[in-house]
């Protein structure tokens, strides 16, 4: 996994509450055995209408948020299905910060396992930094995770929480799974006991 | 501190504890890993590019569900991708050593239901699964949730997980529930009383004398939509109808195990006076069955009331998605739920595919007619299922009154196969999502129980059930 410390990107606002994982990556592009490539079929149904061409009323279609790296948008983003092909989606389109009020439990999880940062703010800031993007072209954010801030290009600062654990593993860009079998001693000696019990 | 009550998550957390430290999370152990096709492939491929084994395939479980056709088994599959998908998973689990129910195997079917169907859902059991509605399992007093691929991944090769300590939010539904109300019913109540985000971050125990009440299958129901609140998982204490449910299946505990397991499983029950940190009270007698109106399943109402009006949502948010999903649902405020038609009729999915389910369906329909412009099908959640309910003649009642008996699997529950809505189509569903798109592209789907899509099927749109029986 990519580690996560300091980035500045540019902003793309999607203004919609409770995007669920099958609008992020819809099922058809589950199939694939690859974890690589399903960033041209992110957000397919509002990118793309029926007959495949772009849709131009859409977001990340507009020119203006071409390039975009994180992602603001409203509460319970990524609700629903537990498919880590949305984290890969967002990922591969170029997406490594997403600022939102809430985050679905298993969304956020499968985001830490992925490198990217679920940045949770306030409802108010959340408005007020959509207000900003719909404001100023090209407008950027620094997103800094040692510090645990989202700074404006004003320089106005935003504290967001973070679990110490969590955090620990996005700087250093852990292998979670190497980082558990440092404990296998632990495994074996539990699955003792376990495997005595009749259920 | 021993002696401090305990709720049933507490102690099943406490149980699988393998390692617990400051500022790290914990290293829960997992019980029972449950794989289908779709989420896995990666996660094996993992394995295989650091050179990492399956620590416990004892413990490891695989079907195919998600994307296999419910047409006839003996035809070739079409779809050269999803038939790729299936492949892996069989070959993976050769290599990995993992038993594989495939779609020859007599055990084959959607994962949540054959886990318990097998007794491999056990109470006290820590159970995960690529796939969010593992909270079913809850249903059996087990801690169980959905994980992405990388946390398959983890589980495969360590047969652990990090695991942050969730909250415990107490549901208690009291009374009796009406005559027509089920539990789909129940959990729709509940997800729109909290919404879709009311329970994240919670581990949600249901109790309370309507939850005493239900069966084992209505039980699964329930706990099957608790992601739809928002909660990983959902639980119910198991107690002596959890025990009749599992006795004798094939990999439920045997003989003097059997009296053992028991002991332990008695033990798991919230203690009196031990604290949630959320606490709701619902009153089942006040329930009507339920209709979702919207794109997600916190939008929803009650048969006899009306599409709702978006300025009146309490919030801008709300009232934002609230148009937003009337215009994509093709619905006008005001308009009566019961005068809402449907195209299409879906009798499936893990939430109400099982035999109960096609029972309870099968007695609305038997004699009747499907509406000439409904096409309705039924896919039953397993081979199991699909057995039982022909020995028993559902499937030619279903089939007499139109519609299609098809073969298990997730079908049109997420539309991977080729089960899918057409643009514009709208369907009656006793499934677990109505998200836009969901079911097909442009689909509109309403999620309601067996009873109430099977009445929708032959009414041509939704009626209340209640004044049919």
């Amino acid at each position: 996994m990519q580690p996560f410390t300091v980035h500045r990107g540019l902003v793309a606002p999607l203004d919609r509450v409770n995007v669920d994982t099958d609008q992020i990556i819809p099922k058809q592009f589950l199939k694939r055995i690859e974890r690589t490539g399903f960033g041209q079929f992110l957000f397919y149904d509002w990118r793309y209408r029926p007959d495949g061409t772009p849709d131009p009323d859409f977001v990340l279609n507009q020119p203006r948020y071409q390039g975009a790296s994180i992602l603001l948008t409203r509460a319970n983003f990524g609700s629903g299905s537990s498919r880590e092909h949305a984290p890969w989606a967002l990922l591969d389109y170029g997406f490594r910060a997403i600022i939102a009020p809430s985050f679905a439990d298993i969304f956020k999880n499968n985001c830490y396992k992925n490198g990217i940062l679920p940045v949770e703010l306030d409802a108010a800031i959340v408005d007020h930094l959509f207000q900003e993007v719909w404001n100023h072209e090209g407008y950027e954010l620094t997103v800094d995770l040692p510090e645990q801030v989202v700074i404006e290009p004003n320089g106005t600062r935003h504290r967001f929480e973070v679990n110490e654990f969590r955090k620990y593993c996005l700087l250093n860009g852990l292998d979670d799974i190497g980082w558990t079998l440092q404990f296998e001693d632990l495994i074996a000696a539990y699955e003792a006991e376990r495997d005595a019990l009749p259920t | 501190m021993s002696d401090r009550p305990k709720t049933m998550f507490e102690k099943i957390w406490e149980r699988h504890v393998v390692r617990e430290a400051p500022g790290e999370a914990t290293i829960l152990y997992i019980d029972v890993h449950l794989v289908h096709e779709v989420t896995s492939p990666q996660a094996f491929e993992g394995l295989r590019l650091a050179g990492r084994r399956v620590r416990r395939p004892d413990k490891t479980f695989a079907t195919m569900d998600h994307n296999v056709p419910t047409t006839d088994r003996s035809l070739p599959i079409l779809d050269a991708i999803a038939l790729k998908q299936m492949e892996t998973l069989v070959r993976n689990c050769r290599e990995f050593g993992i038993p594989v129910f495939d779609l020859n195997s007599p055990d084959q079917g959607i994962v949540h239901v054959i886990g318990p169907e097998l007794g491999i859902t056990q109470p006290g059991r820590t159970i995960v699964c690529g796939d969010s509605h593992t909270s079913t399992h809850g249903a059996f007093g087990a801690l169980a949730f959905g994980i992405g691929t990388s946390e398959v991944e983890h589980v495969l090769a360590t047969q652990c997980l990090l695991q942050l300590k969730p909250k415990t939010f107490e549901i208690r539904v009291e009374g009796e529930r009406p005559k027509g109300v089920t539990a789909k019913d129940i959990i729709l109540a509940i997800i729109g009383t909290i919404g879709t985000a009311g329970g994240t971050g919670y581990v949600i125990e249901y109790a309370g004398s309507a939850i005493r009440a239900l069966s084992m299958e209505e039980r699964m129901t329930i706990c099957n939509m608790s992601i739809e609140a928002g909660a990983r998982a959902g639980m119910i204490a198991p107690d002596e109808t959890t025990y009749a449910f599992l006795e004798g299946r094939r990999y439920a505990p045997k003989g003097k195990d059997w009296e053992k397991a028991l002991e332990i499983w008695q033990s798991l029950p919230t203690d009196p006076g031990a604290k949630f940190d959320r606490y709701l009270e619902l009153d089942a007698s006040q329930l009507e069955p339920m209709v979702t109106w919207g794109t997600n399943p916190g939008q929803v109402v009650g048969v006899t009331g009306v599409v709702p009006d978006p300025s009146e949502m309490p919030t801008e948010d709300e009232r934002k998605a609230a148009e937003r999903a009337l215009e994509y649902m093709g619905l006008e405020p005001g308009t009566p739920i019961t005068d809402i038609p449907v195209d299409r009729v879906f009798l499936g999915s893990c939430t109400n595919s099982r035999l109960a389910d096609l029972r309870a369906a099968a007695r609305i329909v038997a004699g009747k007619k499907v509406h000439p412009r409904v096409r309705a099908m039924v896919v039953p959640g397993s081979q199991h299922v699909k057995k039982a309910a022909e020995a028993e003649g559902l499937d030619k009642i279903f089939k007499e009154a139109g519609f299609e008996w098809r073969e298990p699997g997730c079908s049109m529950c997420l539309g991977m196969n080729e089960d899918i809505l057409q643009p514009g189509e709208r369907c009656a569903s006793t499934s677990n999502r109505n998200f836009e798109g969901r079911q097909g592209r442009g689909g509109r789907t309403h999620l309601v129980s067996p009873e109430m899509a099977a009445a929708a099927a032959i009414a041509g749109h939704f009626v209340d059930i209640r004044d049919w029986l």
